[in-house]
């Protein structure tokens, strides 16, 4: 078992596809998958081709870097003004625009500014780089918020003074409940993060099927998985019985990871937080805790940030705000595919490779 | 940005994993995941192991894919 080939077989995935027809019997359904990575491999696979037309699949807020609000990404940059600092962060996070630049525009002026593959990478810079303060730009939902609190906790058992992390880090269960109390868009079912599912587990979910009475299915992330999963929805659609399925069961648990779960509390306490498109959403973010605040930039490093209204970047006609949040599509928007493509992006959600608007024009829509 | 792909472990030192990415020997974290031994396939996400796939499961979901279709 490699667990990739035997997920990925062409035959079986159009079988499934033709099966979703069978039970969907020309009923119209809707589903949104909540994570960046599954809309790249839904399209990339080809799955919405072969799916019927009566079945959508709709992105929704699953791209941490698009759901981050220009306010945190205007203080990184202030911070990565000092002279004192070393960025880090992920690649994903470079490119995307806040109020007046970006991070990948600031290091072409010469700002010291690194893309790291792994949060452990920042924490050597910091043990290697005494006189300088390295900060790490903490994005992400459940899935990585456990590798930046194990860094935090490296960094206190190795007693480093030089370590900083901004954490930005969101929680996607809150999110999902706005979209459902929002009633902007129509979700006959959620096609649930298979990676965020790792670590929080299936049940962190049951309120949706529960409360709500909306399908649901955690998905992995090869073809098969993912129109296995749709399969499920239609299902419990077709047998009026919505429930929380667990159809990733080779990764993840009832309880998800105890072990990263408790990391996680440890380190970090939720909070209300600012989305991009969302706008505040109660308990959704993770911030640092006290134990730990002397690792918490804001705590620590004062800036200035200064905003130019002449130099926004912001363009009003970007719709990403309504795109995260399921409401239009790219391309509804005037800008998609000719002001606004990955060379030459305007939102965010064309900037990250995971975004909705990257995924259409890269794939065709 | 959620994404992570399932790994071999090669070879194995405390909390440190050596993984095979590709043709190229990659150090995976592996203190989220307690139990994972040489051999195991993980999932590795940030240079973290995250969860250890269990195959026993992933036979079930082949399994019943191929019994509904
Ligand atoms: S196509 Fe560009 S401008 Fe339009 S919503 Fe997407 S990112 Fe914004």
């Amino acid at each position: 078992m490699k667990y990739i080939d035997e997920f990925s077989n062409q035959r079986v995935c159009l079988n499934l596809a033709k099966k979703i027809e069978e039970t969907a019997n020309g009923k119209d359904m809707t589903f949104m998958e909540v994570c960046g990575t599954h809309t790249v491999e839904i399209f990339k696979s080809g799955i919405k081709s072969i799916l019927p037309k009566n079945v959508r699949l709709l992105s929704g807020p699953g791209c941490p870097v698009c759901v981050t609000p220009n306010s945190q990404i205007d203080k990184m940059i202030a911070y990565a003004r000092r002279d004192d600092v070393i960025i880090t962060t992920f690649g994903d996070m470079m490119k995307v625009p806040g109020s007046i630049a970006s991070l990948s525009k600031e290091k072409a002026l010469g700002r010291d500014i690194r893309v790291v593959y792994s949060v452990n990478e920042a924490v050597k810079l910091a043990e290697n780089n005494p006189s300088k303060k390295i900060i790490f730009f903490g994005i992400g939902f459940e899935t990585t918020a456990p590798t930046v609190a194990a860094s935090l906790k490296d960094a206190k058992e190795r007693k480093l003074k030089n370590y900083f992390v901004l954490s930005a880090h969101k929680l996607i269960p809150p999110a999902i409940k706005v979209i459902l109390e929002s009633g902007e868009v129509r979700v006959d079912g959620f096609l649930l993060p298979g990676h965020v599912s790792v670590i929080i587990g299936r049940r962190a979910y049951d309120f949706i099927a529960q409360e709500h009475r909306i399908p649901c299915a955690v998905a992995g992330f090869e073809p098969l998985d993912i129109l296995r999963a749709t399969l499920c929805l239609v299902k419990q659609i077709d047998n009026g019985t919505p429930a929380v399925e667990n159809c990733y069961k080779r990764s993840v648990k009832e309880e998800g990871n105890r072990v990263a779960k408790e990391l996680m509390n440890e380190v970090f306490e939720i909070y209300d937080s600012e989305w991009r498109g969302l706008g505040v959403i109660p308990n959704s973010g993770l911030k640092i805790r006290e134990e730990y605040s002397s690792f918490d930039v804001e705590k620590n490093i004062e800036v200035e940030i200064t905003l130019n209204s002449q130099l926004t970047t912001h363009n009003s006609q970007c719709i990403c705000g309504e795109i995260l949040r399921g409401i239009k599509t790219p391309v509804a928007c005037k800008l998609f595919g000719r002001e606004c493509t990955p060379e030459n992006p305007i939102g965010p959600c064309m900037v990250s490779s995971e975004g909705t608007c990257a995924a259409y024009y890269k794939y065709g829509s | 940005m959620c994404l992570g792909i399932p790994v071999k472990i090669v070879e194995k030192k405390g909390k440190t994993g050596i993984a095979e990415i590709g043709g190229v020997k990659r150090e995976i974290d592996l203190r989220l995941v307690e139990d994972a031994e040489i051999g195991d396939y993980v999932i590795l996400h940030a240079g973290f192991a995250i969860q250890k796939l269990d195959e026993k499961e992933a036979q079930e979901t082949l399994d019943l894919i191929r019994e509904i279709l």
